[in-house]
């Protein structure tokens, strides 16, 4: 028996997830299938092709396939999925979307967002927004498992030369029907896999404040986040929120600017390598997890905190 | 058109939680318990569309031990016309509440069913997408903002890049992000009134549904402890510090 990975991608290339999710795969078994669903996307099924771990593709194309809607992806999964012992995907909008509904037509209790594997039917999750860790046992004989991409590595991309089998599309659900998607484009690393992260809360104060987050992350070459507090008020869009409910983020470096650290914000960052804390308020809970806490107004430290990064000789990229 | 909401009992969001000292669960006793921040969005969000006209009754749902009727009341106070409560013991998994949910969802027959995302308990996200799979609806899963175009609902949906948009036709799920609105509290008269709502009570067995875990849960833990910190005096320490002791920069 041999895992299903089902891969997330944009018909043109591969979602960096995916990566991460094949390296999970691998470790329930080594047999792993990936499982591309798409409307021409035969330059992504090469890549996945070329990737070690990667024993065999299986690649479907539909035009009802153009935009991963559940309702078409899952009976296509479930078809595929008899002779596998596993199915994986990532635990990100595109997996929790997809997964249960394939688990639900398998009579499948899913196991959601693991952190680790320890063996094929045993995994440790967080809970309570990772304020504990659950390590479960899956009793059924199939498993349908999402994995946390932020713990596991991504895998080699190169190297490998699997076979690809194109299979046959399933039916069309007619009664969903994608509209569009606005997606923010930005030159900036991904929040997701970036190696640093400025993030702003609340303390910003409005949206043009952002500007001072902005500035420091093009020197460092970061991604920007925020709290939810800061995107409920309006002054930065959705997709930065780090959370319990937005993204989790395991940066090397994760800089915390006017954010209290509700336990929902601390649930998605406090696994970064390196925290920092700037704010005024020296009782923030924020101060906790980080290991350089700075008391101080984020309107004075900021621009300074700028300058003296320019002062430097070097930045790491 | 008839609203089915189904919502949760989970510890609150404010309480710190603590892991059971033999490593068996989480400590519940003596825990303030409310209603799963998500499932509040849920709650509102059919209230507005009955309050628009567009919606003649409000059944609110959950899954649970006995005290969950706290739950099902505080949701008809803020606007629900009657509850359902499926008794059960300990922890249902997602598959198991979805299937006893579909049991309801045939005797009812709603056009909509509401839920939250995701509970804070279990974080599992799963049972409004394994729900539409039983009764093979469409799913709208993460949804931040609605529109009802007669059998049509428009859904705007939160995901990793930005914002999505998608219709589906009715009967449908859509389960709800903190951003589609901001839940009202429930005024004392409602609350009053909701003592008089009736909550009709099913247990699985009666509802010929199977929940028996299919997810052993061996043990807890808390997470790994960070080292303790340090505060640092200014800006021109803390860039030291991170080019020179950290090496991050």
């Amino acid at each position: 028996m041999s895992v299903l990975l089902i891969a997330e991608h944009n018909n043109k290339e591969v979602k960096p997830f995916t990566l991460n999710a094949i390296t999970a795969a691998s470790q329930m078994d080594t047999g792993v299938h990936v499982l591309l669903i798409g409307n021409n996307c035969g330059d992504v099924a090469k890549a996945l092709s070329e990737m070690p771990s990667v024993k065999k593709v299986l690649h479907a194309e539909a035009a009802h396939y153009e935009n991963y809607l559940a309702e078409n992806f899952a009976p296509l999964v479930v078809k595929v999925s008899e002779n596998y012992s596993h199915i994986v995907s990532s635990a990100n909008t595109f997996g929790k979307n997809l997964m249960p509904r394939i688990a639900a037509h398998l009579d499948i209790s899913q196991v959601s967002d693991i952190t680790k594997v320890i063996s094929p039917d045993t995994f440790i999750r967080p809970i309570y927004a990772g304020n504990a860790f659950a390590t479960v046992k899956s009793t059924d004989a199939k498993k349908c498992i999402t994995i946390r991409p932020t713990s596991f590595e991504p895998c080699e991309t190169s190297g490998g030369s699997a076979p690809i089998e194109n299979i046959e599309a399933t039916e069309e659900f007619t009664l969903s029907k994608f509209i569009k998607r606005e997606e923010v484009k930005s030159d900036r690393p991904e929040l997701g896999t970036a190696r640093i992260v400025v993030s702003g809360g609340r303390g910003m104060q409005n949206g043009e404040n952002f500007k001072l987050i902005t500035d420091i992350a093009d020197k460092l070459n970061a991604a920007i986040g925020a709290s939810r507090a800061a995107v409920d008020a309006g002054y930065i869009s959705n997709e930065h929120q780090v959370g319990q409910t937005g993204k989790v983020v395991v940066p090397d470096l994760y800089i915390a600017v006017g954010i209290s650290g509700a336990i929902q914000h601390l649930a998605g960052m406090k696994e970064s390598k390196i925290i920092v804390a700037i704010n005024k308020d020296g009782e923030a809970p924020i101060f906790s997890v980080a290991d350089y806490g700075l008391e101080a107004d984020l309107f004075e430290a900021l621009p300074q905190f700028l300058d003296e990064l320019n002062k430097l000789n070097s930045i790491q990229k | 058109m008839k609203i089915l909401v189904a919502v949760k009992r989970v510890i609150d969001y404010n309480v710190q939680v603590r892991v059971k000292e033999d490593g068996s669960g989480i400590v519940t006793e003596n825990v303030k318990m409310s209603s799963n921040p998500p499932d509040d969005n849920a709650i509102e969000e059919a209230v507005k569309i009955k309050e628009a006209g567009k919606a003649t009754e409000i059944i609110a749902i959950t899954v649970g031990e006995e005290k969950s009727q706290e739950t099902v009341r505080k949701a008809l106070a803020v606007g629900a016309d009657r509850g359902i409560l499926i008794k059960t013991e300990g922890n249902v998994e997602p598959l198991a509440v979805a299937k006893a949910l579909q049991k309801i969802v045939d005797k009812e027959k709603p056009d909509l069913v509401f839920m939250g995302k995701q509970a804070i308990d279990d974080d599992c996200n799963q049972t409004g997408q394994m729900l539409s799979a039983l009764l093979n609806w469409p799913q709208a899963t993460f949804a931040s903002k609605i529109e009802i175009k007669d059998k049509i609902l428009e859904v705007t949906r939160e995901i990793d890049e930005g914002l999505e948009t998608i219709e589906v036709s009715l009967p449908a799920i859509v389960t709800c992000d903190l951003r589609l609105n901001e839940p009202r509290y429930a005024s004392l008269p409602n609350i009053m009134k909701a003592k008089k709502k009736p909550i009709e009570i099913f247990t699985a067995t009666d509802l010929g549904v199977d929940i028996a875990s299919r997810v052993q849960l061996i043990k807890v833990e808390e997470p790994p402890k960070r080292k303790a910190g340090i505060k640092v005096a200014s800006v021109a320490e803390l860039v030291s510090k991170l080019k020179n002791e950290a090496k991050v920069i």
